[in-house]
């Protein structure tokens, strides 16, 4: 039977295994190969950020985590389990906020939850507060969303995502469209949430800074066909600063290996 | 309140103007009468009945018309957006026959129905629901896929979906969609009352379709008033509560 207590405590967050995944796309210049025999380990708890340029696949491989797409070959497991389908221990939060405008700050969060089989109407709002307390937008409960600014959306975005509980968040350029301010901000947030809820976060950026202040480790990628370049770990202490000299020394080596790639196909081709 | 002080006092003053070109004789009574004129008109209607039974037969005819077409319209909207093979061949159908004026309808009505209110019913109905049709459709494939996808993640799937998630996003769609057919519908069943005398009730438009025959001026712009009023309400009744809505939630537009 499930519980206020249990809903509110931590799940263990998931181990993810993305095996072998190539995807291909049509398109009007003919066949684009998005991922071409990607492998990936996700380990549980692990803070993961997909970095590349645009094209690269990263948001292909995130969106068939979520099992709203499909691999031509390969596959992902969480947990053991096979990815056939979306499901409520993956969610997915995306760069434009997807928030329902018809419904307001509470009802957004409460949305999964109402799909969540065992909770009581009491018990969903309480869950719902809960998550709004947590990104502080408790005060804005009532409001709608055209109301809110672009961070504050993502906020609440982040709330629904994590009230069904998940045990994987993926994140999808979540703060592409947020000014620095709101960004640096959210940083921070997002770190506190993801060492206070214990998460396994896949997040997908183009913003190298932005992937060495969030994750444990960075994953780049190279475009055309989509495939992993290289791995970093980032040994940084938590709460990381966005602006510090050793996040920028990590930053300044990814960027190098970013152009260096970049370089590398423009004199080969 | 200032709004409404506002606008009482244009109408008065569109009045007003009425009033002082019949007094000054710009043209003959016969063509424009008084506004007093025109005002005891509908005053000795209103006491006599003819008025409010007029309305009576008028509303019933629009809303019972218009509630089927919506009743058929919604949902057939709904899966021509949905299927693709409804989409290329209900929807070209329901596109066609939207193109089409709805007083067309008025003689086939006939043809088939007689002089019966089942023929007043068709001809409002097929104004209603081919509108309907297009502008739910329109409204659900216009979606940004993300509300979609979003809600999969969440757990969301078929009817689910459809009715928690494509309806409600289409809402500003189909409101207007369904402004259209009421308004449609409303013209085509002025139309049909003009054009038709139907001895099972006295309409509106036959109310103003004698006045023509019997020259009386009075009549004429006395029930067009009426009319005018009628759309009025309507729109302030059945619509402006749903944009209001749409406004506060989605935040577009004032």
């Amino acid at each position: 039977m499930m519980t206020i207590q249990s809903e509110l405590t931590n799940v263990a967050p998931a181990k993810l295994s993305v095996q072998e995944v190539s995807k291909s796309f049509r398109g009007p210049a003919g066949t684009v190969q998005a991922l071409d025999r990607v492998s990936l380990n996700v380990a549980e708890g692990e803070f993961v950020c997909l970095l590349g340029p645009s094209g690269c696949g990263k948001s292909t491989l995130l969106n068939i985590i979520a099992g709203l797409d499909h691999a031509d070959q390969g596959k992902v497991v969480a947990d053991g389990n096979p990815v056939l389908a979306p499901g409520r221990d993956r969610m997915m939060m995306f760069q434009e906020s997807a928030l329902f405008p018809w419904l307001n700050v509470r009802s957004n969060v409460l949305f999964g939850l109402k799909l969540k089989p065992g909770l009581k109407r009491a018990e969903r709002k309480e869950v719902a507060e809960f998550y709004l307390r947590l990104v502080g937008l408790e005060k804005f409960q009532k409001s709608y969303i055209h109301q809110l600014s672009g961070g504050m959306k993502q906020r609440v975005a982040l709330a629904r995502a994590l009230a069904p509980n998940p045990r994987v968040l993926l994140m999808d350029e979540p703060f592409a469209a947020l000014d620095a301010l709101t960004r640096e901000q959210l940083y921070g947030d997002l770190q506190r949430i993801w060492q206070e809820r214990k998460k396994t976060i896949v997040f997908v950026t183009h913003n190298v800074r932005e992937a060495v202040c969030l994750g444990d480790r960075v994953v780049l990628f190279s475009p055309h066909p989509g495939r992993i370049q290289q791995e970093y770990r980032i040994d940084l202490p938590r709460p990381r600063d966005i602006n510090s000299v050793d996040l920028a020394r990590h930053a300044t080596i990814i960027t190098a290996a970013l152009k260096n790639h970049a370089q590398g196909k423009e004199a080969a081709e | 309140m200032k709004r409404t002080l506002k606008a009482v006092a244009f109408f008065a003053g569109l009045v007003i103007i009425w009033q002082v070109l019949c007094s000054a004789r710009v043209w003959s009574v016969v063509v424009l009468p008084s506004p007093v004129a025109v005002g005891e008109y509908l005053w000795g209607a209103v006491q006599d009945g003819t008025l409010g039974a007029a309305i009576v037969v008028t509303l019933r005819r629009l809303l019972f018309g218009y509630a089927v077409g919506l009743a058929i319209g919604l949902p057939t909207g709904l899966l021509t957006a949905r299927f693709r093979v409804l989409h290329d061949t209900v929807g070209l159908l329901a596109l066609g026959l939207q193109t089409l004026p709805s007083v067309c309808w008025v003689p086939l009505s006939l043809l088939w129905f007689g002089q019966t209110e089942a023929a007043m019913f068709f001809v409002v109905v097929m104004g209603t629901v081919w509108s309907v049709i297009i502008a739910t459709e329109g409204g659900v494939r216009n979606l940004p896929p993300i509300y979609d996808r979003a809600a999969r993640t969440m757990g969301s799937r078929g009817l689910h979906t459809w009715l928690r998630v494509i309806l409600p996003a289409a809402l500003p769609y189909v409101v207007g969609g369904m402004k259209q057919g009421w308004a449609f519908a409303w013209r085509s069943l002025m139309a049909a009352e003009i054009f038709v005398t139907i001895l099972s009730g006295f309409g509106l438009g036959q109310l103003l379709h004698y006045g023509r025959e019997l020259n009386a001026m009075d009549q004429v712009i006395g029930v067009m008033l009426v009319l005018l009023v009628i759309g009025l309400l309507a729109d302030k009744i059945l619509f402006s509560p749903w944009e209001r809505m749409l406004h506060r939630r989605w935040g577009t537009a004032k």
